[in-house]
């Protein structure tokens, strides 16, 4: 039964030999293992956190992004219909201001051909009378001259006198 | 071994010739005949035993596992290849003395008034026998027991220096691999039982895992100690877990045992007895159970060699071979597995010593 009665020398050097290497592993293994894990686990979750952290940012940033270019685009569209709507304005004011124009324009010059044209018929009254009478006269001259030839004008006259 | 089987059948068979017998002592020349044919019996018996006797004087297994099993204090590799290890002996008349354990290499085993007596395990005692002496001796487990603690701070200063001098960079190699095992025993086995406070009992419980470990594991090899399996061993391992238990509990685990919660005042009569006897129940189970399982695995594995020697034949040396090869992995296996239950026991202990808040009842 010697296997079952510890042997006080065998205990003597387990205590001394496991307490050293307790204290020797404790102070020269455990303690930098633990903190090199603790500082590689402290380092991960402080990665995870900025990633998360950015995540959210970069979450934040697409948002106002997309805000900004809403606003952009509805900035934009006010722009291009504000602008429509003044080149649309100044062509049909300008549309309107040439008929008016035109209008004027052409009524002044129906003004001025009916002037014209009155002018030009009173002259042209005037110079056929001015002609019908040296006409007349030139032609009473030369009719004039025998007396045959009166007579038969008279006749003649007073024929197509008649007839009409 | 044999010879108690054979023993007893012989002492089985008398028995049964005697209660025979018993009938038929009124018969005189009956009684007569029955005498002779007993001693005829015990006479072939004898013989067999005496042949049975000389045949394992040869190879007596028993004696071959006991001497594997138990210290000496001399290393011997292989049959003829002996380490002799240094003898430190203390007497109050002679103070401390010191010499090699090569010096009982003689006819009678004995040196300088030291006699080695050859037992189940060696003893080194006084010639004369009215002196006291104490064994200091570094014996063949104090031996490896220097060795593993050689092992553990090489191996673990240098993973050590890994993470100083490759600071915030991935692990690599040996480093990883021990790192799994390290983390394992902080985050299931400590962390969980400890409690919050688990980083003071951190570095004692890994140091404990890792030295029953390599010593289990050391033990496997051929031709070294059976130190786990030694009883003095575990025994300094599991009184050390009861010091630091009862060291660090705090007034709840000191007052649940004399006054448990819920118990009513009649039945206190058993439960503080009840609650002593498990405090020292605790060290002891933790003393026996790692002590019983890595001697249980060596005797077994001894015995399946020795089976060879028993049956000196060829046809059945690689059927043992594949069953031990099978057994040695089984071995490896409990060397981790009693390593982590001795952990994580000890914590478990630890970690219900220094429980703040006593639980109002939890069924003991």
């Amino acid at each position: 039964m010697s296997l079952l009665t510890p042997n006080p020398g065998l205990i003597f050097w387990m205590l001394v030999v496991f307490l050293l290497v307790v204290f020797i592993l404790a102070k020269f293994a455990w303690k930098p293992i633990i903190k090199g894990l603790k500082d590689r686990e402290n380092e991960i979750q402080g990665a995870l956190d900025l990633a998360e952290r950015t995540r959210a940012e970069m979450i934040q940033l697409k948002s106002d992004n997309e805000k900004l270019i809403a606003e952009a685009n509805a900035i934009r569209d006010q722009i291009l219909r504000d602008a429509k709507d003044a080149a649309d304005r100044t062509i049909h004011e300008s549309k309107d201001k040439a008929v008016i124009e035109a209008q004027k324009i052409m009524e002044n010059a129906r003004e001025a051909i009916r002037n014209e044209q009155e002018l030009a018929v009173s002259k042209i009254r005037k110079e056929v009378a001015t002609l019908s009478l040296e006409i007349a006269e030139k032609v009473l001259k030369r009719e004039l001259k025998d007396k045959e030839a009166q007579e038969t004008l008279i006749a003649e006259l007073a024929s197509s006198a008649r007839l009409n | 071994m044999y010879t108690h089987l054979r023993r007893f059948f012989t002492i089985a068979l008398v028995a049964s010739a005697c209660v025979f017998n018993v009938p038929a002592t009124a018969d005189e020349p009956v009684q007569h005949e029955a005498e002779k044919a007993v001693q005829d019996i015990n006479e072939k018996e004898h013989k067999i035993e005496h042949k049975l006797e000389e045949s394992e004087a040869k190879f007596d297994i028993g004696e071959m596992i006991m001497h594997h099993i138990a210290d000496s204090h001399e290393w011997e590799m292989t049959h003829g290849v002996v380490i002799p290890l240094p003898v430190i002996l203390y007497s109050a008349d002679r103070g401390i003395e010191v010499f090699s354990s090569s010096n009982f290499h003689n006819d009678h085993h004995e040196y300088n008034g030291y006699h080695l007596v050859h037992g189940d395990s060696e003893q080194v005692v006084p010639v004369d026998e009215s002196r006291k002496i104490y064994d200091f001796s570094i014996t063949k487990n104090v031996a490896s027991m220097l060795l593993s603690a050689v092992i553990l701070i090489l191996v673990f200063t240098s993973i050590a220096g890994f993470y100083k001098n490759s600071k915030g960079k991935a692990p690599k190699g040996f480093q990883s691999a021990m790192e799994v095992i390290i983390l394992f025993i902080r985050d299931d086995v400590v962390k969980p039982n400890v409690g919050p406070k688990y980083e003071k009992y951190l570095p004692y419980l890994l140091t404990l895992f890792f030295f029953i470990l390599v010593n289990n594991i050391l033990g496997l090899l051929p031709g070294s100690a059976n130190l786990t399996g030694n009883i003095a061993v575990t025994l300094t391992l599991a009184v050390l877990t009861f010091i630091i238990v009862h060291l660090n509990a705090n007034g709840n685990y000191y007052k649940h045992l004399v006054r448990p919660t819920g118990v009513p005042v009649p039945l206190l009569l058993i439960m503080i007895p009840v609650e002593i006897v498990g405090v020292f129940m605790k060290p002891f189970s933790l003393m026996v159970r790692l002590f019983a399982n890595i001697t249980a695995g060596h005797i077994i594995l001894l015995s399946l060699f020795g089976l060879i020697f028993i049956f000196q034949s060829f046809m059945i040396a690689p059927v043992i071979s594949l069953f031990a090869l099978f057994l040695n992995f089984i071995e490896i296996m409990v060397a981790f597995i009693q390593a982590f239950i001795f952990t994580l026991l000890s914590s478990m202990y630890i970690g219900s010593a220094i429980e703040e808040h006593s639980h109002a009842d939890h069924g003991h």
